[in-house]
């Protein structure tokens, strides 16, 4: 099945979930990134149970955050 | 060394001098030659935060910044944030929250406002913290 992942054209197997997902990237800190498919932010407590689909659009996004002190 | 514009350093000051008292906050894209990485474009995000003392980008600027760089051939460089009353150092917290090792974490402190002090920084998986050399170009 193909997908597209942060840019990049990828076969992945079917049913692959944005948790499995995650693993397959070896994503860094995967409680600090944000994933959109298609536009569509995903919730974190449904990154197990969300399904990717043919030519879904996948991004990961790093939570960028800070502080002064 | 990463390499900012005359012009790109001042927007980036601009903007934060502009966000006055809370904390500014961005993205730097551009491309990487060897050791030497070359800002090509400065985003000016949100601070969802809205503070002094904190910020977080917008993701949803963040994902359209994102998508710009992809489609104009960009690299993402690193993100910058403003100090408006502390130094240009990652604060414990920058430390803290600075999960993505592979990019640069540019600090505007603003300390004193008309003398801002704009630092480049690497913070590696261990949150070890490394200077890297800056270089404004014309």
């Amino acid at each position: 099945m193909k997908v597209t992942v942060a840019g990049n054209a990828k076969d992945i197997a079917e049913n692959t979930t944005v948790a499995q997902l995650i693993v397959d990237e070896k994503v860094e800190n995967p409680d600090y990134v944000t994933v959109t498919i298609n536009d569509e932010f995903v919730e974190h407590h449904d990154f197990e149970s969300t399904v990717l689909k043919e030519n879904d659009v996948v991004e990961f996004l790093y939570f960028m955050g800070g502080g002064s002190f | 060394m990463i390499q900012i514009t005359k012009a790109d350093y001042e927007k980036i000051i601009a903007h934060a001098k502009a966000n006055l008292p809370e904390e500014a906050c961005g993205l730097i894209a551009g491309s990487k030659d060897g050791d030497i990485k070359k800002i090509e474009k400065v985003y000016l995000l949100t601070n969802i935060d809205h503070t002094n003392e904190h910020f977080s980008m917008d993701p949803r600027e963040q994902l359209a910044a994102v998508k710009d760089m992809r489609s104009n051939g960009l690299t993402m460089l690193g993100n910058w944030h403003s100090h408006p009353e502390s130094p240009s150092r990652p604060s414990e917290e920058d430390k803290r929250l600075a999960y993505d090792s592979t990019v640069n974490y540019l600090i505007l402190s603003l300390m004193n406002i008309d003398e801002p002090v704009l630092k480049a920084f690497d913070i590696d998986k261990d949150k070890n913290v490394t200077v890297e050399p800056m270089e404004i170009t014309e």
